[in-house]
């Protein structure tokens, strides 16, 4: 983070050396788009109209691969934040059994997945260590092996867990993590039991 | 009729060395297609590799074998020229036959 | 476990003498699944399609009655042997930029005589409905096995497609904000236990690209460079990409510039 304005300047010399051939990046980027739109016709119509359209952060973040300067960063993570919908009810922590299933499944928004009665899964094991019984897990994101053990189950610390989830990027501008809540990919509900998964002493995570 | 098996027979030492790679795809009835129905078992139930008119190897498959099966193994008095027959028969009565001439290793 | 009742100097103890286990237990993971994979490497049923692919590549089909025996794959009618090597590049007769499917969808058309909605009809296949194209790309690239990737990337086109290629790779977009540099920006990750290259380091490139098209035994069939996008999109919560579509080779060529000089091990033997 901060290397940020170096690297912001670095990125910008390398970005002028490779407009050598003329083409700029705004130039690359309009045909890019033109030809996305060209290269999901015969497929599902209502999908592709959602992906062919890029949402003001998705925009950012392509545009600056994901290091973007301090300043849009700042205010990536301002916005997203102040768009986090907390639970009404004051109430972060839900089951953490439901939570766990709710880690291991990795159902929805795929256009196989029909069933739209079928709740999403968050697939959180496909990036996260979670419970330590599941050895299948994935390594793009840090360990949450004794998240709550090693932070403790505070207010601040249930809130802070179900902000991230709900929209990782009023954290961390640009990160790799979908965000979850705003997307509307989970409900506040499952935020909740993820939560619990997380921060409940008794969950396999804290033991 | 499925595809030919992928033979390779040759001499490893004073045995014959046999690779054979078979094209099945070794339903096991327990997998539900797309619409939620039953595909029903269709699996390689006997094997059977001659050589010079005797059984040199014979086997019963059953479901737990993967699709696409593919041996590995070694039997004697084999020599290089003669010819390795590999069969098969199905659950549904379909098979297949192949052979190979062993090579000189 | 639970250490609570553990006085403070053998908790410190166990927890050093655990750390270290975690680690053990995560390098004998990868080796345990690398011996597996070495295991299965004998008898890959790819070697089913390259000689199903042979077959079709030399018999005569579709209204013209003609072989593919004369499909110019970039080095000349009917020159196999590396031409897989040198794709995707710029072909004159089409004016465009292909990859190793599209070219071959081009000569079922021009020399069989195939409808061209007829050639993509079933691209990859399922139980009971083989695909032609798996078949014949898993032949064509073993004619360029042991060879080094060499896709050209000097014409005006390639580089524009390299261009193109690029800005896909980093496009986020869907409801998990997913691109293709969410899993494959960096070196050493993994989702779940399936390693990931980094596509933008040749060192993971050259080793990774060049084992496409290859045999999924979770697939039961030989899926190719085309069906590798099609599934990152369907992860990525996009919808199905067109078959050989512009964003797909533009996408091939940006991960060639990465993956050139890499060793071609295709077909090779996937999960």
């Amino acid at each position: 983070m901060k290397l940020r304005g170096v690297k912001f300047v670095a990125a910008l010399a390398l970005g002028l050396a490779g407009c050598a051939g003329g083409v700029s990046d705004d130039e690359a980027r309009a045909r890019a788009e033109q030809i996305f739109r060209e290269s999901f016709t015969h497929g599902n119509r209502q999908m592709a109209a959602k992906v062919e359209t890029q949402d003001e952060v998705q925009a950012l973040c392509s545009r600056y691969r994901n290091e973007p300067p301090k300043d849009v960063a700042e205010k990536i993570e301002r916005e997203q934040a102040a768009g986090i919908r907390y639970p009404a009810s004051g109430k972060f922590l839900g089951d953490w059994k439901q939570g766990e299933k709710i880690a291991q499944d990795g159902y929805g928004m795929r256009f196989t997945d029909p069933d739209t009665k079928r709740p999403n899964g968050g697939g959180c094991y496909n990036c996260h260590r979670i419970a330590p019984a599941e050895i299948s897990y994935g390594t793009i994101g840090p360990s949450l092996y004794r998240f709550g053990a090693l932070r403790g189950a505070g207010e601040a610390t249930q809130r802070y867990a179900f902000g991230k989830i709900y929209d990782s990027q009023a954290y961390l501008a640009c990160s790799h993590m979908p965000r979850f809540g705003h997307n509307n990919v989970l409900t506040e509900e499952q935020i909740t039991h993820l939560v619990a998964l997380l921060l409940d002493p008794d969950s396999p995570v804290n033991r | 009729m499925a595809d030919p098996m992928r033979i390779r027979a040759s001499m490893a030492g004073d045995k014959v060395e046999v690779r054979v790679l078979m094209s099945h795809e070794m339903e096991t009835g327990l997998r539900k297609d797309a619409a939620g129905a039953l595909v029903p078992p269709h699996f390689i139930q006997n094997v059977t590799v001659t050589h010079a008119g005797k059984t040199v190897l014979s086997a019963q498959w059953g479901t737990s074998i993967s699709k696409n099966p593919f041996m590995h193994f070694r039997f004697k008095g084999g020599k290089p020229g003669e010819k390795v027959t590999i069969s098969w028969v199905d659950n549904k009565g379909e098979r297949r036959s192949d052979e190979a001439v062993i090579s000189g290793g | 476990m639970s250490f609570h009742h553990l006085p403070a100097a053998v908790l410190v103890g166990v927890l050093a003498a655990a750390l270290p286990c975690i680690c053990v237990a995560q390098q004998d993971t990868q080796k345990e699944i690398e011996r597996y994979r070495q295991l299965l490497a004998e008898g890959n049923p790819a070697d089913l399609f390259e000689a199903r692919g042979e077959e079709l590549w030399k018999t005569p089909r579709g209204p013209k009655k003609a072989s593919l025996e004369q499909c110019d794959l970039g080095l000349g009618a009917g020159v196999l042997k590396g031409a897989f090597a040198q794709l995707p590049r710029y072909f004159a007769d089409t004016d465009r930029v292909q990859d190793l499917e599209s070219r071959l969808v081009t000569c079922r058309v021009t020399l069989q005589g195939i409808d061209p909605a007829e050639a993509t009809r079933n691209p990859f296949s399922a139980p009971g409905r083989p695909s032609d194209m798996e078949a014949l790309a898993s032949f064509v690239a073993g004619q360029s096995r042991g060879m080094k990737l060499a896709a050209p990337l000097r014409h005006e086109k390639e580089l524009e497609a390299f261009r193109t290629g690029e800005q896909l790779f980093y496009r986020r977009a869907g409801p998990h904000d997913f691109a293709c540099v969410s899993c494959h920006g960096e070196s050493g990750k993994r989702i779940r236990l399936q390693e990931l290259p980094k596509l933008t380091d040749p060192d993971d490139a050259q080793k990774i690209f060049t084992t496409w098209p290859a045999y999924r035994v979770s697939q039961g069939s030989v899926r190719t460079m085309q069906h590798r996008l099609y599934d990152c999109y369907w992860q990525m919560r996009h919808p199905q990409m067109d078959y050989t579509s512009e964003a797909s080779i533009a996408l091939e060529v940006f991960m060639a510039k990465y993956a050139n000089g890499g060793e071609i091990q295709a077909p090779g033997l996937k999960r």
